[in-house]
């Protein structure tokens, strides 16, 4: 192998495995060492910067960097990152002198946002500081988008979305709400500069053709649709014997939902089995903690309507069958199909784009499934003066994602409105700094403690199902915030290896404790992986490879395993190993911190 | 002040015939200087171990004093240890496997310990071949007093701040073989690839077992005028051939290589497969004392396993000890009683 080139952001970048997997990649080690060192509200900043909404993510996230967690791979559990992010954002004081500098005088260029969900309010924050006129319009009468109309009260308090929101909007945005936008041609006539469509994916499916649809029609509600109207408390009860359809977040959170409303006999009822549902474990945990069954294997037939009214549903009892290319089917058991009573259904089975309201003839392309064709690094269509973001774009995603499009989006706009080309894109901004104080000291806490996760604690289940305002998740306490944070392995503090002062003594090998480290002859990859001393299994993860040593053999660290305890670079003589911290940012139209 | 080391292991530690991992051969963390060679020797002590699958409860580390005698506290934290007086390891080692034959012994020691104060006790636990393995972690310095040459210091060898050494150096090897060794290796602690089945030989080897390895002093003794700094050792070493171990529970594995020239089958029925150029067999003392010799005086380092009598009588063999334990003999076999002792004086009248 060649040797690694480590000032290759992108290599060290893989090594921090939750930063990576986050699609705000946001430096995720960094605010947990703020966190344990108290520093709730620079840890929040750190958060804020990166993924705009730490107080909602820290409760809402799908948190793709949890299953990444090197944690996870060394013990059972990974780190709680999602609720680490919680504790800054309920720890953290005043911020509102820490926000970006909003410029009085403009810069003349004038931006149109569809929605006012994440992605259009990431798009407006970055975009501020830099002079840009904001025009966000929404068709609800409140910021958030389906953060607010979709994500239940119990998960997500009012006043956190509010405050979060708040911040961007009190940075100058012009905000239209209660204004449905119903031309895009009639809003680019306006003379806007650019127009940003991040209006989400709001049509919920719907089993149009299932027998008795149509007469059951008033006790059957689209699951986003009826959370909406029971956030916006247009609907403030439910029948009591609840059938929920899919096995999405989006079924678990109206089972939870129909539960405080009145639902006393809530089933979610899915196609899948349950281990292939669509669902966070968590939210199917907190489902059935909340005494809701989750029935599977199980495909509707039919609506079941007695004397005009529903009176239950029929179900064809599958199994799931896998191909050799492990593709699923759902067959029949041939078994007399099964009727469930129940009052009304919610059907929470999926989401789709739909945009009614763009017309063809205004040079953006759809294809044959009615979708924009966006770039996916620029986030342009084809036609140069609209961009597309969040759930808008690409089809249902979530929030993380829609922020790290917008993110994006507000380097295109910039690039654009200032006549550069948007594809050309700024690189990532990193720093890699030695973390030694000296002999056994380093200005990280590179001990590791062996505690299992920590488990946050719930409010009472009475009080909770009693009222969808009372937040069931209570968030870590402060030290057990500061102990959970001590499980994080400092994945972005490096192990950076100098071949000029190696001597070759095997210091680093014998200490090790993942038996990371090798000095080998070099090879191909491929033989390289499984002639380690612990072979390298995981394709995921790089290995290291220095040039040449004195022997003519390669130093070879797998980083899979490694638990950047520091331990190769402290019992290195000639300190040919050092720990080294990487700061990795995306690229943002303009500095926030 | 980072000094623990984690509990976390890799999750795909294999393990042995016992179900233990490498971890439960592991000892506390070393408090040598970074980078010491003594390090490697222990890690290369508890792969051999480890490889072996000896039950830890079997084994005793016995050891003087020195760096290389604090070692057997960093392997092997599961076993019996004796940390001992100056040079005095192989009379505690002879006391402990008289009284109890059933344990492996393994003795660590250094070049001050072995070849200066405890040169005499050294020599005498060689020609009785007690059944032990006998590791000297070799610097050519007294690492632990600030590096002054040692005995196996070579001439005009100098360390770190030191003057050329002006007299002739000891080579243990040599002085093992001369004095009678029955498994005689010399090895190199940046070289774990020879350094462990040596030491898997020598545990399973039936008298006394001597290993040197060359095991640089980072710290005082790997200066570029020291013969025993790990660039020197590495550029003048030279290796008798490659040896395999395979022991006797493996009956006919791949896990050696075909092609070897010589093999040796141990008191134990485990097999020792050499890769040796030249027709000297292993089995001929004179023969090795020849190539210790001979590469010296080319200013290379002879490496590998230099000779093995895998027919030798240990000490209780010697003795006519009896076969067992002696904790395992009940009170009227360890206390026959006055008549017994009458009778023997008698036998002498």
């Amino acid at each position: 192998m060649k040797p690694t080139n480590i000032k290759d952001p992108e290599f060290f970048h893989r090594v921090v495995d939750c930063q990576y997997a986050c699609p705000a990649h946001t430096p995720v080690p960094e605010y947990i060492r703020l966190i344990a060192a108290g520093r709730y509200t620079d840890a929040y900043m750190i958060n804020w910067e990166s993924n705009v909404f730490p107080g909602v993510l820290g409760r809402t996230c799908d948190r793709p960097c949890e299953p990444a967690c090197r944690r996870g791979r060394v013990e059972a559990e990974p780190v709680a990152i999602c609720r680490l992010k919680r504790v800054a954002a309920d720890n953290k004081s005043d911020i509102s002198g820490r926000l970006p500098k909003v410029p009085s005088r403009k810069n003349g260029k004038r931006i149109a946002l569809v929605g006012a969900g994440p992605a259009s309010l990431t798009v407006a924050r970055d975009l501020l500081p830099l002079g840009y006129a904001i025009d966000l319009y929404d068709e609800q009468a409140k910021g958030g988008g389906f953060m607010r109309s979709q994500i239940p009260s119990f998960r997500l308090p009012e006043q956190v979305l509010d405050e979060e929101v708040g911040y961007i909007l009190g940075m100058g945005v012009v905000t239209h709400f209660n204004h449905y936008v119903d031309s895009l041609k009639g809003l680019l006539a306006k003379g806007y500069d650019a127009v940003f469509v991040g209006s989400g994916a709001p049509r919920g499916r719907d089993l149009p053709k299932l027998p008795g649809r149509q007469d059951a029609d008033a006790s059957i509600h689209i699951g986003i649709d009826w959370l909406a109207s029971v956030a916006f408390e247009h609907i403030k009860d439910i029948p009591k014997r609840v059938i929920v359809l899919g096995g999405g977040n989006t079924a678990m959170d109206c089972c939870r939902t129909a539960r405080r409303l009145g639902g006393e006999e809530v089933k979610v009822i899915v196609r899948s089995p349950f281990a292939d549902m669509k669902a966070s474990p968590w939210e199917k945990e907190d489902a059935i903690h909340e005494d809701i069954p989750i029935i599977d294997n199980h495909v509707p037939l039919e609506f079941v309507v007695e004397g005009g009214k529903l009176v239950g549903m029929k179900f064809d009892r599958v199994e799931a069958r896998y191909d050799a290319d492990g593709k699923r089917s759902l067959v029949s058991t041939g078994a007399e199909p099964v009727f469930y009573p129940c009052d009304t259904v919610l059907m929470a089975i999926g989401q789709e784009n739909a945009f009614p309201w763009i017309e063809r003839d205004i040079d953006i392309e759809f294809d044959q499934w009615e979708m924009p064709a966006v770039d996916r690094i620029t986030f342009q269509s084809s036609n140069p003066r609209v961009f597309f973001g969040g759930d808008a774009a690409f089809g249902p995603e979530n929030i993380i994602t829609a922020v790290a499009h917008g993110h994006q989006v507000a380097v295109s706009i910039d690039l654009f409105c200032r006549g550069e080309k948007v594809a050309e894109r700024p690189l990532p901004g990193t720093t890699l700094i030695s973390q030694k104080m000296g002999i056994h000291e380093w200005s990280y806490d590179s001990q590791i403690d062996t505690d299992a996760r920590y488990k946050v604690p719930h409010a009472d289940k009475a009080a909770a199902l009693s009222d969808r305002r009372v937040e069931v998740e209570l968030g870590f306490d402060v030290a057990t915030g500061y102990k959970e944070a001590e499980r994080c392995l400092n994945c972005d503090v490096q192990t950076v290896f100098a071949e000029s002062l190696c001597i070759e003594c095997d210091a680093c090998v014998d200490i090790c404790p993942t038996d990371c480290i090798n000095f080998i002859a070099n090879d191909e990859e491929e033989s390289l992986r499984q002639a380690l001393r612990m072979p390298a299994l995981n394709l995921d993860q790089p290995l290291y490879v220095s040039a040449a040593l004195k022997t003519a053999r390669v130093m070879v660290k797998d980083e899979d395993m490694c638990l950047h305890c520091g331990l190769c670079a402290e019992r290195c003589p000639t300190s040919a190993w050092d720990m080294q911290k990487f700061l990795y940012q995306v690229t943002k139209a303009a500095p926030i911190l | 002040m980072t000094y623990i080391r984690p509990q976390f292991r890799h999750p795909n530690l294999p393990t042995n015939e016992l179900g233990f991992t490498r971890q439960h051969y592991e000892g506390a963390l070393s408090t040598l200087c970074a980078g010491c060679g003594h390090d490697s020797v222990s890690a290369a002590i508890i792969e051999a171990c480890f490889e072996l699958a000896i039950e830890p409860h079997r084994v005793a580390k016995i050891s003087g004093i020195g760096c290389s005698s604090k070692t057997p506290t960093y392997f092997l934290g599961n076993s019996h240890g004796f940390n001992s007086v100056h040079g005095r390891m192989p009379s505690v080692a002879t006391g402990a496997n008289l009284a109890n034959r059933e344990m492996i012994y393994v003795g660590v020691s250094g070049d001050g310990d072995t070849a200066s104060i405890g040169l005499g006790q050294f020599a005498h636990a060689t020609r009785r071949n007690l059944n032990m393995v006998y590791i000297v972690e070799n610097n050519g310095c007294y690492g632990l007093t600030k590096g002054q040459d040692s005995a196996t210091a070579d001439v005009g060898s100098a360390s770190k701040k030191g003057d050329p050494n002006p007299y002739e150096a000891i080579d243990l090897c040599a002085l093992a073989l001369q004095l009678g060794a029955t498994y005689v290796a010399r090895s190199f602690s940046g070289d774990k690839a020879q350094l462990v089945p040596l030491i898997k030989g020598a545990l399973a080897h039936s008298g006394f077992a001597f290993i040197d390895v060359i095991s640089p002093c980072v710290t005082f003794n790997d200066t570029p005028q020291s013969t025993k700094g790990y660039e020197f050792v590495r550029e003048h070493m030279e290796a008798t051939g490659k040896m395999d171990f395979v022991p006797v529970r493996k009956e006919i594995t791949a896990d050696y290589e075909p092609g070897y020239t010589q093999e040796v089958t141990l008191h134990d029925g485990s097999v020792i497969h050499l890769y040796k150029e030249g027709a000297d067999s292993v089995r001929d003392r004179d023969a090795a004392l020849r190539a210790v010799r001979e590469h010296k005086r080319r200013g290379r380092i002879l490496t590998g396993l230099l000779y093995v009598n895998p027919d030798s009588q240990e000490l209780h063999h010697i003795l006519g000890t009896v076969k067992t334990a002696l904790r395992d003999l009940g009170e009227a076999d360890l206390c026959p009683g006055s008549q017994a002792l009458t009778n023997i004086n008698n036998s002498f009248r």
